[in-house]
């Protein structure tokens, strides 16, 4: 059963905005690290929005989510303003982080963004913590965890997902399988389905095979939230989807590693477009209205970028702030 | 005042941060048998009640063999909301779980821009000079020093145990809290109200003029004896209990040696880049011209542990090393 015909129009709306947030945040974030303005590297989630989001909006105020190194998506998804973001990608004062975290540590603890992670599955036990003190403390609410199918064959992962089924938390292992562990395919690295892992742990696994079906991600991490709610556990989530861009910015492959044909199935098949024209044959939306949200998101993008660009570097003393909660002698430091 | 062994100790800072505090949890391999005595009244444990009776399933929890999900779950759990205490049990097991050490519990605060509080506490047991052989005898304080973002601690007496390990627990940062089990069974009066041990405060154990002997985790009571041998030949030993490494109380050891002009330092852990290396590269930037003589180390070689006792019980420091240090510094 799906949600499309209960959806409210609002939530709707919210799910396409939130989509074209990430899209136009990345392509912006891609030029601003090739015009220099943004140092380091970045990974875009340009193609997975439809994943991301669902599965964001799938969770309420108060619920935890711990991401990975395709970094920007998370946090916007779960609704954190662009312009901090932005900021912090440029390395500015105004950073979400305070310009220490960068691209790839994102946070936002305003919005229940506990962490992106530069490290393959390091973020996974995170959110299993989150999951802990919900449990502990009787808060009626959820974590999600964001990892690759390069991150489905850390051993972390396994251990996560043994505690949580142990101890009935409420997970969501939310696996982004976009085929690809940088360049290497995850079918030549991947001893069977990913979903499949999850029967041995006792937890359901469910595969959404259309991953760019931002109403198939929400309608069966919805169900995972429930069943997480109600204390019956974690859920092992495959959400089959495509990376439209190279793993990173900046980076050149000489090797052509996805096939043609593949490349150019997954790209006619964009979450944005398919979800706009599906807002707009369901009667939620005319195409006026859709043209009018599109322009209300560029200049949100246009507007993050130059809060980012007109913001102040940080004082060079914060660089030497928040390693220890308490007061230290900065001479133990340096 | 009460009489309290080492571990007894540390169990009783146990019990009273689960009591005063509902956020505390204590998870780890075998923690609801009381299998190491810090979790329930080792002897008694049906009658007096264990820590599983008195605090429930859901504040004391067995885990799985799994440091790595163990530990970073402490962390997320620790960030919204908890605070765990973790029984890593042998301190070698800690490496099983170093990308969480590394990557999460130390740089999350700071990487996040201070968003995250971590209060965790980490204890962990070094189990060297008992014969357990190469992957149980570590004692790897000084390798968890040099990660910025960590608080070590290294407590070498009941009394310090205990309140270093409430201390521990009402940091709001990660802590990593080293046992010395040769120390285990060690007694020392310990006061009967609730107390907590601030950190980077380093304990003079004894006053001296002649000689600065720091002695550090199982290795601050041979230096106490070793005191005890030099004052028969008149030589008098200031020995200084860092208790904790980061944060630690370099000043009171500067002080000393400007004071004595003579640094002997004494560890378990391995020679390169351990704590007292970097004692004695503090001392030598700051108290240089206040020498009399070159500082002199007590470690363990840069060697893994053997088996066999004819070979481990060379390896550490004892107190017949330590004096032979002090004499060798002060000429006698």
């Amino acid at each position: 059963m799906t949600s499309r015909p209960n959806l409210a129009t609002e939530t709707l709306l919210e799910m396409q905005r939130r989509m074209l947030r990430i899209r136009l945040f990345d392509e912006r974030a891609s030029k601003m690290v090739k015009r220099g303005y943004i140092p380091g590297t970045v990974h875009t989630s340009i193609g997975q929005e439809a994943q991301v989001v669902g599965a964001c909006m799938a969770l309420r105020p108060g619920d935890h989510m711990s991401g990975n190194h395709r970094s920007h998506g998370h946090p916007i998804g779960m609704g954190s303003p662009l312009g901090p973001l932005m900021a912090e990608l440029v390395g500015k004062a105004t950073g979400v982080c305070k310009g220490k975290g960068g691209s790839l540590h994102l946070a936002d603890y305003a919005v229940g963004s506990l962490g992106e992670s530069g490290i393959t599955g390091s973020s996974i036990p995170i959110a299993v913590g989150a999951g802990l003190s919900a449990q502990v403390l009787g808060e009626d609410r959820v974590a999600i965890c964001f990892f690759g199918d390069g991150a489905a064959n850390q051993g972390v992962l396994y251990e996560s997902m043994n505690l949580a089924s142990a101890w009935k938390l409420p997970i969501i292992f939310l696996c982004e399988n976009n085929h690809y562990a940088l360049s290497t395919p995850a079918h030549t690295v991947t001893g069977g389905r990913i979903v499949d892992r999850a029967a041995g742990f006792g937890m359901p696994g469910v595969r959404v095979e259309n991953g760019q079906d931002v109403l198939a991600v929400y309608d069966t991490v919805s169900e995972a939230v429930a069943r997480a709610r109600r204390g019956e556990g974690p859920t092992l989530v495959e959400v089959m989807t495509y990376r439209f861009r190279e793993h990173s910015e900046g980076l050149r492959i000489n090797v052509d590693y996805r096939d043609a044909a593949e490349r150019e199935l997954w790209l006619s098949r964009d979450p944005i477009q398919m979800f706009r024209t599906e807002l707009i044959e369901m009667n939620r939306a005319t195409v006026e209205e859709m043209d009018a949200l599109d322009a209300v998101i560029a200049q949100e993008v246009e507007d993050c970028a130059t809060f980012a660009l007109e913001s102040p570097d940080p004082a060079e003393s914060v660089a030497y702030d928040d390693l220890y909660s308490d007061h230290y002698e900065l001479e133990d430091v340096l | 005042m009460s009489v309290m062994t080492y571990i007894g100790a540390i169990g009783a800072a146990q019990r009273e941060a689960m009591q005063a505090d509902k956020r505390v949890i204590i998870i780890g391999e075998d923690v609801e048998a009381n299998v190491y005595g810090t979790t329930g009244e080792s002897k008694q444990r049906a009658e007096s009640g264990d820590f599983v009776q008195q605090f429930g399933k859901m504040r004391i929890r067995n885990t799985p063999i799994s440091e790595e999900a163990m530990v970073g779950a402490a962390i997320g759990a620790a960030m919204t909301g908890l605070r765990p205490i973790v029984d890593l049990s042998y301190s070698s097991f800690l490496y099983m779980a170093m990308d969480q050490f590394v990557n999460q519990a130390a740089k999350n605060r700071y990487m996040f821009g201070g968003q995250s509080s971590i209060p965790v506490v980490f204890r962990s047991a070094m189990f060297y000079g008992l014969n357990t052989g190469a992957h149980h005898s570590d004692r790897p304080y000084s390798m968890f020093m040099t990660i910025p973002g960590l608080k070590i601690l290294a407590p070498a007496s009941a009394a310090d145990a205990k309140g270093l390990m409430r201390s521990a627990v009402d940091s709001d940062d990660p802590v990593l809290i080293f046992e010395a089990v040769p120390l285990w069974g060690q007694k020392e009066e310990v006061p009967d109200e609730e107390y907590h041990i601030p950190f980077g405060k380093a304990r003079i154990r004894r006053e001296g003029s002649d000689v600065t002997v720091v002695g550090i985790s199982g290795s601050l009571p041979l230096a106490v004896q070793a005191a005890d041998v030099m004052a028969e030949s008149g030589v008098s030993c200031e020995v200084i209990d860092p208790r904790t490494l980061v944060p630690l109380d370099s000043a009171s050891i500067v002080e000393s040696v400007k004071k004595t002009g003579r640094l002997v330092i004494a560890e378990p852990a391995h020679r390169t880049c351990g704590a007292a290396a970097e004692i004695s590269a503090i001392v030598a930037e700051k108290a240089q011209p206040w020498l009399k003589a070159p500082i002199l180390r007590v470690t363990a070689p840069n060697m893994q542990i053997p088996f066999s006792p004819a070979l481990e019980r060379h390896f550490y420091p004892t107190k017949e090393k330590i004096v032979a240090a002090i004499r060798t510094v002060c000429g006698k």
